[in-house]
């Protein structure tokens, strides 16, 4: 029996944010003291907020590794609203607010202004949640990916148009009930074979660095921002944020749903350069999407009496097509 | 105002931190010390958990004297003990238990090659005869030093140890670690006074003006059976046989085919000395069924592999002609045995009964209010025996009959002695809820099998007393601490801190753990779900 221990082994190995038996140096930055808070308290999301929290990770690590240099340009949508009603603000960071569809603009602009002050080394972030990056600010997203402007846009997808009621985006999941695809017809919810994936559409910018993050794994989040962090051009980063109001879920079930999000496959963890993937973060127990669904009301109808069974079937075909497609399981795993 | 605001603006920028949205709050967590599983089991009342976190940063001594505070005797009990703690622990439902023993075992020899100590109170003057050196005896001394009292040991046999020298044999328990455990108590100021039988207690605390006294005389006559016999088989029994073989120098022989009659660990304790010293055959014979009999599993295995065979569902009838007739059983309707009528013969030069114990309470048959009740004392709530300043524990009250019972009797005892000298009543603190397993967040944990201690090799194991089992070495045991999930505990993992989208969980710095700022917590929960040791609870919020 091997006697050596590996350095930092703890019991719960990489899988919580920090632990007192590891080094300073492979914990998550939100789990140290000295953090920036970027997002600080009092701010008026909803109880157990995803994009609150998804937020407050990303930009933390990009505080720590830019030394605080950092500019936010983010988009309408509740970020914005729940952090800055006049006169007060809950962001610890240079902030700017335009419109809703126009973030990935501005942020440019804002590169270009550094750039001309002699400023290279303040990064810019441009920030919004899934309307604003996938629907309404997707051409503004897509020029400065064909530019390649100097920006990290980091996209918080809680699936729907919160801040206004819960309408369908391009980013709703097949089947969800939202306030515009209600549980009518023979197949209640929104519908299958429509939306985005704007991860992948992004890939075929083949702009620098593209990935995707969880708020259910702090330390691979925060290991594609240093990433994203370590190279010039555009890059962008698509964080899964549930949101307990509009998908009907109890908050503290946040964090949960986004790790049965990643573990039933539904929502993949990659990251690639240049067009290519370049790295799967793997499903370590492997779940059926009901677990993942049944925690939330707006996927209620799938589970009643009489329902079509076939809708479920075509949400776990997904999620099957994903773990084939990334290679989301160890070899020979089913 | 003390600058003018730019044009069209009217308020001066301030920050969300005026905002206390801890008043949206219905439900409210907070932190709590849950009890874990292993601490409820453990029958000395050890903080396992505490010191299996000491341990895993590296912190032998703080860890050992965590144990300390509760038994004196880890070195030993890493060895002996049956460790009920292993079979409550949560990870046994994830792969398999923490190996506790093995870490206390590794704590305690650490103590002994670095000699640690542990300090004591101030001298209270009073004076307390703890009567055998038995576990619950050493137990009840070194709790009672260590409060202050003036305490001494009085034994009738040579050394120290009771059964724990006179039972339990060498290749489960050596003497030089036995002997070095003692020694740390009776360096600590405790006297022992051995070759000294206590005939008479109530004459004994008159003549030498004792203020109290813990008995623990054990069970040590040996139960006896009448059979008809020729002879031809010599009989005796496990208690003689075991004390023997300690106590004499030239060692009992029984012959070449020895029976063991009796399906506990005493009788696997005979049959595998037995074979030690030199016997070519050892049968143990068992009325019952082979999975029925009360002998740990573990025992029983390692019996078989060094060749002990099993007589199970037979009954000894009759001794004849240098063989034991057995009458074969079977299970009946209510899976109790029943004799068939039918007979075999087992050849043996010698039997040893191993049929359980009695306790010898003739010391206290000048003693007013004692209550004996079908073979043991009966104790109060405060361990007290009828008898006012006379407290009794270990295998003469009714109990599991371990040797961590004892220790655990012992140290009671001596809380409540010390409280009854006092003229006060010492009442235990109330216990924490359990961090039973559902209490956990699996997911957080790591999957690590158990790291298991080396075994001699077999041709040694048959004809040497030397230990059967070895040593988790430093790396091993560091590395099965660390599997402790901490249940019920904080182990500052940064979860709570991390996930709360509120900024409303303080960390204050490592080993200081954290607080929550209900100024901002909303009571959403998240870090209550995700805490992975169950250190944490919501809490209805007055409204
Ligand atoms: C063979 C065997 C193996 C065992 N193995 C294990 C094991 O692996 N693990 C485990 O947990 N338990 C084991 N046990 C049980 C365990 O040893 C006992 O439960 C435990 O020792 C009881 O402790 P005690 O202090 O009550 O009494 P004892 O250990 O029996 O000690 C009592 C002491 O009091 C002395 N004494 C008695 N009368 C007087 C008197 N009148 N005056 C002065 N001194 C007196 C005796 O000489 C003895 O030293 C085993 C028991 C046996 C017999
Ligand atoms: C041009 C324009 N159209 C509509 C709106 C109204 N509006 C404000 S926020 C929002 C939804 C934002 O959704 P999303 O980008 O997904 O962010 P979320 O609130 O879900 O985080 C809408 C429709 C607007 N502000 N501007
Ligand atoms: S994992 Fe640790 S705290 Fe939990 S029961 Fe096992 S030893 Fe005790
Ligand atoms: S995660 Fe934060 S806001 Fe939620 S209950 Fe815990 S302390 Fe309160
Ligand atoms: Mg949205």
């Amino acid at each position: 029996m091997s006697t050596e221990l590996k350095p930092d082994f703890c019991q719960t190995g990489n899988l919580t944010a920090g632990n007192r038996l590891q080094s300073i140096d492979v914990v998550s930055v939100q789990s140290t003291e000295d953090r920036a808070n970027a997002l600080t308290s009092g701010h008026r999301a909803c109880q157990g907020c995803g994009e609150a929290l998804g937020a407050r990770m990303a930009i933390d690590k990009v505080m720590e590794l830019s030394k605080n240099k950092v500019h936010v340009v983010n988009a309408t949508g509740c970020l914005e609203v729940f952090t800055t009603p006049f006169p007060e603000t809950s962001w610890n960071v240079p902030w700017l607010h335009s419109l809703f569809g126009n973030a990935p603009a501005v942020a440019t602009g804002v590169q270009a202004a550094l750039k001309a002050k002699g400023m290279e080394d303040v990064t810019v972030i441009a920030q919004g949640g899934d309307g604003s990056t996938v629907d309404i600010g997707f051409g503004c997203l897509s020029g400065m990916f064909e530019r390649n402007d100097d920006v990290l846009y980091i996209c918080y997808d809680n699936e729907a148009y919160m801040n206004t009621g819960v309408q369908r985006s391009g980013a709703t999941p097949p089947t969800a009930r939202t306030a515009t695809t209600p549980l009518s017809g023979p197949h209640p919810g929104n519908n299958f074979g429509q939306g985005k994936n704007v991860p992948k559409i992004a890939m075929a910018h083949g702009i620098a660095y593209v990935a995707t993050a969880t708020i259910a794994n702090v330390r691979d989040l925060e290991a594609k921002v240093a990433k994203a962090m370590s190279m010039k051009g555009a890059r962008y980063l698509h964080i899964h944020v549930p949101c307990p109001l509009g998908w009907g879920s109890l908050p503290k079930d946040t964090i949960k749903l986004a790790r049965l999000a990643v573990e039933s496959g539904l929502y993949p963890l990659f990251e690639g350069e240049h067009g290519e993937i370049t790295g799967v973060t793997k499903i370590r127990k492997k779940v059926p999407v009901d677990e993942y669904l049944k925690l939330q009301r707006r996927f209620v109808h799938l589970f009643k009496k009489g329902a079509d069974t076939e809708d479920l079937a075509g949400v776990q075909a997904i999620a099957d097509a994903h773990i084939k497609y990334y290679g989301l399981l160890d070899d020979g795993e089913k | 105002m003390a600058f003018t605001l730019p044009y069209a603006i009217t308020l001066e920028v301030g920050s969300s931190l005026e905002n206390k949205t801890g008043d949206w709050r219905t439900e409210r967590p907070v932190y709590l010390d849950r009890l874990p599983p292993c601490n409820i089991e453990c029958p000395a009342g050890e903080n396992i958990q505490a010191w299996l976190g000491l341990t895993q940063e590296g912190k032998y001594q703080e860890a050992w004297e965590e144990i300390l505070d509760n038994n004196p005797l880890p070195s030993v009990h890493g060895r002996v003990c049956y460790h009920p703690c292993e079979d409550g622990c949560n990870r046994k439902q994830m792969e398999n238990p923490v190996s506790i023993h093995a870490i206390e075992r590794f704590l305690g020899d650490q103590a002994l090659k670095n000699n640690w100590v542990v300090s004591k109170q101030a001298d209270t003057g009073k004076h307390v005869l703890v009567v055998g050196a038995g576990p619950g005896g050493l137990s009840a001394a070194y709790h009672l030093c260590k409060m202050g009292h003036k305490v001494t040991v009085v034994e009738s046999k040579a050394a120290p140890g009771g059964m724990m020298r006179y039972g339990i044999p060498e290749y489960r328990l050596p003497r030089d670690i036995l002997d070095a455990e003692v020694k740390r108590i009776e360096d600590m100021g405790v006297t022992f006074k051995y070759n000294t039988r206590i005939d008479n207690l109530a004459a004994t605390m008159k003549a030498d003006g004792y203020d109290a006294a813990f008995l623990a005389v054990g069970a040590h006559l040996a139960r006896k059976l009448e059979m008809p016999s020729d002879d031809s088989v010599n009989i005796t029994d496990a208690v003689t046989y075991l004390n023997d073989i300690e106590a004499n120098d030239s060692k009992p022989q029984l012959g070449k085919k020895v029976a063991v009659y009796g399906g506990g660990n005493t009788a696997i304790d005979v049959a595998r000395s037995a074979l030690r010293l030199g016997a070519e055959e050892v049968t143990v014979i068992y009325r019952g069924p082979q999975d029925k009999m009360p002998a740990h599993l573990f025992e029983i295995e390692e019996a078989l592999e060094e060749g002990i065979k099993i007589a199970a569902l037979r009954t000894i009838t009759e001794y004849k002609g240098g063989n034991i007739i057995v009458e074969v059983n079977e299970m009946d309707a209510d899976q109790r045995p029943q004799a068939t009528g039918k007979t075999e013969t087992i050849a043996a030069d010698a039997v040893v009964y191993a049929l359980g114990q009695l306790v010898d309470s003739s010391l206290l048959s000048d003693c007013d209010g004692i209550v004996e009740n079908d073979n043991v004392i009966e104790v109060g709530q405060q361990m007290m025996t009828g008898m006012d300043g006379v407290f009794a524990g270990g295998d003469m009250i009714p109990s599991a009959r371990t040797v961590t019972t004892a220790v655990g009797h012992g140290k009671k005892a001596a809380r409540y002695i010390t409280a009854y000298l006092k003229g006060e009543t010492y009442t235990p603190a109330e216990k924490h809820e359990t961090a039973s397993f559902d209490k956990l967040n699996t997911w957080y944990y790591e999957e690590e099998n158990m790291r298991q201690q080396p075994v001699l090799d077999l041709d040694k194991r048959k004809s040497t007393f030397g230990e059967v089992l070895g040593d988790l070495d430093e790396a091993n045991a560091k590395y099965e601490a660390i599997r402790c999930m901490s249940c019920g505990n904080c182990f500052e993992c940064d979860n709570c801190y991390t996930v709360c989208p509120d900024n409303a969980i303080i960390k204050l710095g490592r080993g200081n753990r954290f607080q929550i700022n209900y100024d901002y917590c909303k009571g959403c929960g998240m870090c209550v779900e995700e805490c992975p040791c169950g250190s944490m609870l919501m809490e209805p919020e007055e409204l």
